[in-house]
Formats: structure tokens, C-alpha cells, sequence
């Protein structure tokens, strides 16, 4: 706000401040609603005493969460899930993208494989036929079954291919005149200079192999092949559920949790990944987003 | 320029190799598995089950409901679409009236993070918060002397449920993207505006605006192909029998018919229909967005 400004511009700038952390503390408070409800004592949760501050505060639904086994076990398969997936997704990102990147005049086989990868974000058989043929391929219970069918993230493949095209030329021509392969053309030169643009494309694949749950739902047909967010969709949908499985050394502590505590407990457990690469994240989308819209 | 000569083309074929495999098996063998809307689908027989034509489309056109599941599906879909433009729209210009600051910056990170987190995740909290017994929701509401509101339970509250939430977990996304359109317009049309006098309402309507609009143009052609996304990931969450007349949609039908009742065959027909007209609808968008925003995928 400058001196020079009218009354009625000071009065919109100061509304506007307020219009705008009135929302941002709005789209806060139900986190912080969860995450005080996952720290109070089950009995004041109970008579819905728990605002914005934690009530008898205790750490006893995250204790509750941790004895799981089938919180931990789903914890485990979604680490495996997200080494593998990731691992799997960038191998094939950056082998298809560096193919694809090369011109026309070079490699004329170019724009039928790019058309070929493409109709797939077009077009698509849809639930069923996409579920026979994953259960046909025995993959039903596997772990490859949540890895395989997405193994290459075709928009990540474009993004990484107009990356490598705006990548001088010379270093590239260099290498060949000095008998360089593609193979060690693609990992000497063009993966170190584009070690932002695989970060970026890296953390895309963490989210979303972390995040996603539907797969696991329906192709697994044993609960303790769910990864975390299959298990927690089980749960959200029934917190009872969860604290009848309760049993044996740790039981004493349902004097102190209950279904919904134990649940916030759950949620914030499952969102805790995603808050630690959230920084990395914000850095770099914009920037990855911008890499995706300008052709090389 | 150097050219690279025939022989060294083949290690670029075997690079692509193992995508290539990928993609045939798991997204063009679904698309040859559509034949099974115009088959009476047997496990046996995999793909080549008898055929019955277009017996499965009638089957589905006349099930009771169904068109009121496209209603659902087409509403929520375009409420979603036009307020994930609006919404955004409007915080970016609120925003770049504060400046460049720490508020500006925090702002965004809080708005931006719900974007990342899954349906499961957002869902939890929404049940959590929207529980019409002790959630926080009703009981702000109950200060001012509302009743209960079963935000989750009720057909007519359940959609609007679905639009704002789903807007209030994406509209960072837009917003960051507005924000960052903002930046490209150019501050000499900012000077000399105000030295004609143009106040800061005439510099946003006559230049913010249209230096924003091609970007918005953009966005809004690319989610054309959304009209039948209601959103799965939400709306299977969060619904329940009791909603099914105003909160049903394509997708969430199809999996109850496909894979809770094991009518492959119908719940493909639907999935079929909802291929193609996505197809139609992504395709006309990419061509309006090359040929007026010169959008390039590749």
C-alpha cells in the first residue's frame, strides 16, 4: 500500500488480505482438526470435545497404528511398490524419451512410435477388458500387477522428450565422431544434464505410486497384499473394522483409542510421505509443467 | 550434421522394445478386449465368447437409472470443469494484487498441497469433518443455530458436496498455473495504462484479463475431455446406496456391475460408449489447442 493510493484501494487491498487467509486458514483447519483428533484422549474425541488443540494429549492411536501388523505390512508393500514402480517407470521414461527425442531424418521410425505411445492418453479399453487381461497375464496377487500395466508413464515420456530436444546438439554429434553408442551417449551426456527435469519426473511417479489404491483394491484378492492407501480406503470406509482386529499384548491400549482416533492416526501416517517430498515437489512443478508445453 | 547411419537406428528399436511390449499387452489388448460389449462374455472363452451384437448396449439403455447416471455424470463433471476455471482464475488475480511476498508464497503452499494427496487421504478427513454428529463441520454450523447437515447422506447435498470439495483439493493447481501466466504479461502495458489514467479495476479488466486468456483458453479446451471424468477416486469413497440417485456415475457404475456383480459384458458396453466419446472429446480438444493456443505435445 502506497500514500498515494485512494481510500477505496486501501480498503480492497486490506479485504483482500483477510478474504485471503480467512481461506487459506479454512483450507488448513481440517487438517489440523484431524491431526488434534489423532492425538486426544479417544473419551473427549468421544463426546466431540477436540477442536483445533489436542484434548489429554497422547500419542497412544500412532502407538495403537504401529503395533498393526496390517499397517506395517501394507506400509512394507508400499515401500516395495513405490522402489520398484519408480525404478521400473524411470528406466522405460528415459529409454523411450531418448529415442524419441532423436529427429526425424535420423531415426524415421520416430513418429510412429510417438503416435503409437500417444493413442494410449487418447484412448482406452476401459475397467473390464483392462482387468481381464491383468488377471489373464497372472498377475492377480503379484505385486507387478500394480507396476507392470503403468510401467511407462506415457506423459512423462513426452515431458522428458522435449527436455532432451532442447539439449545442444553438439555434445551429442561430438560423441558420435568419436564413436561413441546411443547407449553411452543417453547416460554419459544426456541423463547428467538432466538431472532437474528426472527429479521432477521421479517425484511425479512417487506420488503417484504412493497414492494410488484402486489397483490394489481389485487386484488383490488377499487383504495383506494391499498396499498402505488400498488398506486405508478398507478403513475409511469402516474404522470399526480396524479396531476389532485388535487383539492380544496391545488391546490395553483401546482404553485409550477408538475408531475415529485411531483413524486420524492412520490418515496423517499415509500423508506423511507425500509432506516430506512436498517442498521438492513445489520447486520443481511449475518448471516440469512449463518442460511438458514447450516443443523443443 | 552428422547422419547416423542405417545400423545404429537398431539400438533406438531396442530401447523403445521393452515399452513397446508393455503398452501391447496392457493398454492395446484392453482395447481389442472390447469386443466383449458385443459378446455374451464367458471366462472360458476369453475374447472370442458368442457375439449378440448390440444386445448389450439395449440391455444397459433401458436398466432402470441408467440415464439418470449420465445426468449425474455430465452435472457434477461440467459444475467441476467450470469452477476449476473460475475459482482459480479469481485467486491468481486476488493474489497478484498482494505482491511478491512471504504471505503470497505461504499462500500458495497451503493451497497447493491437498493437490498431491490421495482420494483416500481427503477422503478420511471429509467423512471425518462432514459427520453430521461430531464433525467440526456441523458443529460451526450448529453456532448459528443449523441443524445437522448429512453432507455425505443426503441426495440433494451429496453432488454439491462432491463440486466444492473437489474444487477446494484442485484449485491450487490452477491458481499456481494462472500465477505463473500472470508473470509473462508484459509491465510496459501496466505503465502506460496508468498514465492514461486506467485504475487498478481498468488495468485488470483491459489488460490482466486478456494477457491471461489465451492460458485460460488452454486449460479450458484440455479439460474438455473431462465431461465424463465425474471423479472416481471421490465419488466412490465417499458415496452410499442412500445417494445413488443424485451421486451414481459412469464409472462408479461400471464397477459395481463389472466387478461386484460380474456382468462383464454390459459393463463394458457402458465402458465402451464412455471410450469413445472421450476419444471424440479429447481429440477435438488437443486440435482446438494446437490450432489456436499452438499447443504442441510432441
Amino acid at each position: 500500500m502506497n500514500r498515494y493510493d485512494t481510500f477505496g484501494r486501501r480498503l480492497f487491498v486490506v479485504g483482500n488480505y483477510i478474504f485471503l487467509a480467512l481461506t487459506a486458514i479454512l483450507c488448513l483447519l481440517p487438517f489440523i482438526n484431524l491431526l488434534a483428533t489423532s492425538l486426544s484422549g479417544s473419551t473427549a474425541v468421544a463426546a466431540g470435545d477436540v477442536k483445533f488443540l489436542p484434548i489429554d494429549f497422547n500419542l497412544k492411536s500412532y502407538e495403537f497404528v504401529m503395533k498393526s501388523e496390517q499397517f506395517s505390512r501394507a506400509l512394507w508393500v508400499s515401500v516395495e511398490r513405490v522402489v520398484l514402480g519408480v525404478s521400473v517407470n524411470m528406466f522405460l521414461t528415459i529409454l523411450a524419451a531418448y529415442s524419441l527425442s532423436k529427429e526425424k531424418r535420423n531415426f524415421k521410425w520416430r513418429g510412429m512410435y510417438a503416435w503409437f505411445f500417444f493413442v494410449t492418453i487418447l484412448f482406452s479399453g476401459g475397467l473390464i477388458p483392462w482387468y481381464v487381461v491383468i488377471s489373464k497375464t497372472g498377475l492377480i496377487d503379484s505385486i507387478w500387477a500394480l507396476i507392470l500395466p503403468g510401467a511407462l508413464p506415457v506423459f512423462n515420456v513426452i515431458v522428458l522428450l522435449n527436455f532432451f530436444r532442447g539439449l545442444p546438439k553438439e555434445l551429442e554429434e561430438a560423441a558420435f565422431m568419436d564413436g561413441a553408442t546411443h547407449w553411452t551417449v543417453l547416460w554419459r551426456i544426456f541423463v547428467p544434464l538432466s538431472k532437474p527435469a528426472l527429479a521432477t519426473l521421479a517425484l511425479f511417479c512417487i506420488v503417484n505410486h504412493w497414492n494410488s489404491w484402486f489397483e490394489g483394491l481389485i487386484l488383490m484378492n488377499r487383504t495383506e497384499n494391499y498396499p498402505l492407501q488400498s488398506y486405508l480406503q478398507t478403513i475409511i470406509i469402516n474404522p470399526e473394522n480396524f479396531i476389532s482386529m485388535a487383539r492380544g499384548e496391545y488391546s490395553d491400549l483401546l482404553n485409550f483409542v477408538n475408531a475415529r482416533t485411531s483413524r486420524a492416526a492412520q490418515l496423517f501416517v499415509g500423508t506423511l510421505p507425500i509432506l516430506l517430498v512436498y517442498p521438492f515437489l513445489q520447486k520443481y512443478f511449475t518448471s516440469g509443467l512449463v518442460l511438458g508445453s514447450v516443443k523443443g | 550434421m552428422l547422419r547416423i547411419g542405417r545400423s545404429r537406428t537398431t539400438p533406438l528399436h531396442l530401447m523403445l522394445l521393452p515399452s513397446v511390449i508393455v503398452v501391447l499387452i496392457y493398454s492395446y489388448l484392453p482395447m481389442v478386449g472390447l469386443v466383449i460389449a458385443f459378446q455374451k462374455f464367458n471366462p472360458a472363452h476369453l475374447f472370442s465368447s458368442p457375439w449378440v451384437g448390440f444386445d448389450n448396449f439395449k440391455y444397459v439403455y433401458y436398466m432402470p437409472g441408467s440415464m439418470q447416471i449420465l445426468w449425474n455424470t455430465l452435472t457434477i463433471a461440467l459444475f467441476k470443469i467450470v469452477g476449476m476455471i473460475v475459482v482459480p482464475v479469481t485467486f491468481a488475480l486476488l493474489l497478484n494484487e498482494v505482491g511478491k511476498s512471504l504471505f503470497k508464497k505461504s499462500f500458495q503452499t497451503l493451497i497447493y498441497l491437498p493437490n498431491f494427496l490421495s482420494w483416500i487421504i481427503m477422503g478420511g478427513v471429509l467423512i471425518d469433518i462432514l459427520s453430521p454428529s461430531d464433525g467440526i463441520v456441523n458443529q460451526g454450523l450448529g453456532l448459528f443455530g443449523i441443524e445437522p447437515i448429512y453432507f455425505l447422506g443426503d441426495p440433494f447435498w451429496f453432488p454439491i458436496t462432491m463440486i466444492v470439495s473437489d474444487i477446494w483439493k484442485g484449485f491450487g493447481f490452477g491458481t499456481v498455473i494462472y500465477l505463473a501466466a500472470l508473470t509473462s504479461i508484459d509491465p510496459s502495458l501496466y505503465e502506460s495504462a496508468r498514465v492514461d489514467g486506467a485504475n487498478r479495476w481498468k488495468q485488470t479488466i483491459y489488460i490482466t484479463l486478456p494477457g491471461m486468456m489465451p492460458i485460460i483458453i488452454l486449460m479450458s479446451v484440455l479439460s474438455l475431455g473431462n465431461v465424463l471424468n465425474a471423479g472416481f477416486d471421490q465419488i466412490f469413497n465417499l458415496y452410499s446406496a442412500s445417494v445413488y440417485e443424485t451421486g451414481d456415475i459412469i464409472d462408479t457404475f461400471v464397477y459395481r456391475l463389472g466387478i461386484e456383480q460380474t456382468q462383464y459384458s454390459p459393463a463394458t458396453a457402458i465402458g465402451l460408449f464412455k471410450s469413445v466419446v472421450s476419444f471424440t472429446l479429447i481429440s477435438i480438444s488437443y486440435y482446438l489447442a494446437s490450432r489456436f493456443a499452438d499447443y504442441r505435445i510432441f
